[in-house]
Formats: structure tokens, sequence, C-alpha cells
């Protein structure tokens, strides 16, 4: 099989290039796209990525696999192959620190803008704020996200304006704490999000929903603040 | 909270509001002038000019000037600030786009109510 690897090291090359690798995949055996780069990286130790928990669990491995950005160590070959070959690129729209590593400084700093904790003026009761397990369900589909930043790296609104956008991760975790029983900040964080760029830049196209490792589902959650929104001001 | 002040209504809530509320009215008056002209095949002056000088006609396309003026700017704005990075031509580009809607209602104005 065909391996075409984005190479960039920006101390020894002008510009980024492609770089192909031949590889020989075992007889019956479907292996993960981070396994193949493994292996490549055996061969080649100037392949740099980011890896950690290799079960989709840390998102460290998030990159463009022919044309479609996913986790690396969930990903089976045979998903990402197209005519043959397996093209493999940074996530787009972020600075490259170096072939697969992307610099997520700008995707961090939107996470932090939404004040992504609870935040809660009541006095703290003796053990637990307690939630009824309704509330708790409202969670569900929220919290599971692990910011391996796939979906707002896939999403046209955050290249354009990443600075002005929260982008589709950001945004699911704010309606996480939107929606959040225990927190009492949810005036406050409305407040913040109703301007024309943090929230209204999501045209709804879904991209987030077609790429999120762990099935969440962005665009829905950004619905929902829209709708808190509306339900505030009319 | 990002800050700006040329969008249309400064809100982001407001201008998807506007967005969507003159999508609809658009797309009413769309509706109804295609079936206007499929049910009447043998339109005459007349009967077309009698139309618009009808009260709630002028309103409604009105309604539908406006209506374009709200959704272009809306629209305008998101592209040139999506895709023009430098200040001064996005700048450049809004006032083209303001200047353009105000004389294309002022001049539909004329225009519908045959000022």
């Amino acid at each position: 099989m065909l391996v075409s690897i984005y190479r960039y090291n920006p101390e020894k090359d002008d510009a980024p290039y492609m770089q192909d690798y031949e590889i020989d995949l075992p007889e019956g055996k479907d292996l993960m796209v981070l396994d193949v780069l493994n292996i490549l990286k055996a061969q080649d130790p100037s392949i740099s990525y980011r890896r950690s928990c290799r079960e989709g669990v840390c998102g460290s491995d998030g990159m463009n696999m022919s044309g479609k950005n996913g986790l690396a160590c969930i990903t089976p070959v045979s998903e990402a192959i197209k005519k043959g070959k397996l093209v493999l690129r940074p996530l787009p729209g972020l600075p490259v620190v170096r072939d697969l590593v992307i610099d997520m400084g700008q995707f961090y700093k939107q996470y932090e803008k939404i004040r992504p904790y609870l935040i809660n003026d009541a006095p703290a009761p003796a053990i637990e704020r307690l939630q009824s397990p309704e509330e708790r369900e409202k969670l569900d589909g929220l919290y599971e996200c692990i910011l391996c930043a796939c979906c707002s790296t896939a999403c046209p609104s955050f290249w354009w304006n990443p600075d002005k956008f929260v982008g589709p991760s950001g945004l699911l975790q704010a309606y996480r704490f939107l929606a959040d029983s225990r927190d009492t900040a949810t005036q406050e964080r409305l407040s913040d999000l109703d301007d024309p760029f943090s929230v209204f830049r999501c045209h709804g196209i879904m991209n987030c929903v077609n790429v999120c490792p762990k099935g969440l589902n962005p665009t829905k959650a950004i619905g929902n603040i829209r709708t808190m929104l509306l339900q505030r001001a009319t | 909270m990002v800050t700006q002040i040329t969008s249309f209504g400064r809100s982001g809530l407001y201008d998807w509001m506007m967005q969507r509320v003159s999508a609809i009215t658009l797309s009413l008056y769309t509706v109804f002038i295609i079936g206007y002209l499929l049910l009447n095949p043998d339109l005459t002056y007349d009967q077309w000019s009698a139309l618009y000088e009808a009260t709630w006609m002028r309103v409604f396309s009105l309604m539908v000037l406006l209506s374009i003026g709200v959704h272009s700017w809306i629209g305008l704005w998101s592209i040139s600030t999506d895709y023009i990075k430098a200040t001064g031509a996005r700048f450049f580009f809004q006032s083209i786009c303001g200047l353009a809607m105000f004389v294309y209602i002022v001049w539909g104005i004329q225009v519908i109510w045959g000022l």
C-alpha cells in the first residue's frame, strides 16, 4: 500500500511537501492508521505525530486521513484508504509545528473562553451538589467530548475566524455547562455568546457531526444554545 | 463576547432572526409571484399595474424590498468578515454593499410605487 505523508520541518524545509512510503500490510488483518504510522516511524524516525492512549480516549492523534478528520488509532486502514492510497495530513486550519503535529493554541483559547468549569454562587453543601437522574441525562452526548479538535478543524467558519468563532468543540462544551442544573452562571454565559461570531458564525453545514470520532452532535448543541438565546430574548 | 459595529443589528441573535424573517418574506413573495403568473397566463398590462396599485401589494412589495436589503446585508457582511482579512478592504467592501442596498431600496420604492 502507498502511504503519502505531509512532511514539514520548519528548521530544514522551506515549504511543506508530501512524502510517499510503500508498506506491506499483513494479510487478513485490518490495521489502524496509527499502527501504519508506527511501522513507518520504525523505518523513518523523523516522521512526527502525537499519540498516547491508542484507543480513542485521549484525542492526541487527530489527523486528516485521505481528506477526512479523525483519530488515527480508531480508524481502520480499510476505511481511510482511497484508490489504494492512504494520504495523511495534519488537521487543517491550525498552524503546523512539524509534520502531523499542529499548534492547538487557538483551539484551547476558544475552549478557555467559554469557561469550561462549573460556576455556582450558592454555598457549597457538606458533601456534594445533587442532581436528579433526569438532570444528569441532559449532559449525555456533551460530556464525552475529548477535545481532539477533529470537529473544529473540519469547520470552514473556524478556519476563517478561529479567533472569533468558538467552534463546534467549544460550543458543545459551552452547552454542556448551560445544560448543567448545578451551574448558576447561565445568563452570563449566554450574554457572552450573543454576538455575530461566537455562536452565530455556525451555518449548520454539519462537518463537525460528520467527523466526530465519539459520535457527538455539536450542531444540535449549537441549535440548543440558539434556542436558549431566543427564549431569553423574545 | 466578540465586539464589532458593522453587522446589521450588533447582536448575533438579532441578525440571525432577521435573516430568517426576511428569508420567509422573500420566499412567500416568490411563491406568490410565481403562482400569480401561473394562474394568469394571459396577463395584461392593466391587470399587472392594477395588482401593483393595490395598497396591500405595495405593503407586501415594500416589505420584500426591505427584506432584500436586510437579508443581503447580513449575508454579504458575513462573507466579507469570512474572506476579506485586510480591515481597509473589508470596510470598503462593506461600504459599497451598504451604499448599493440603500440605492436599491430608494430606487425600488420609486419603481414599485410609480413615483
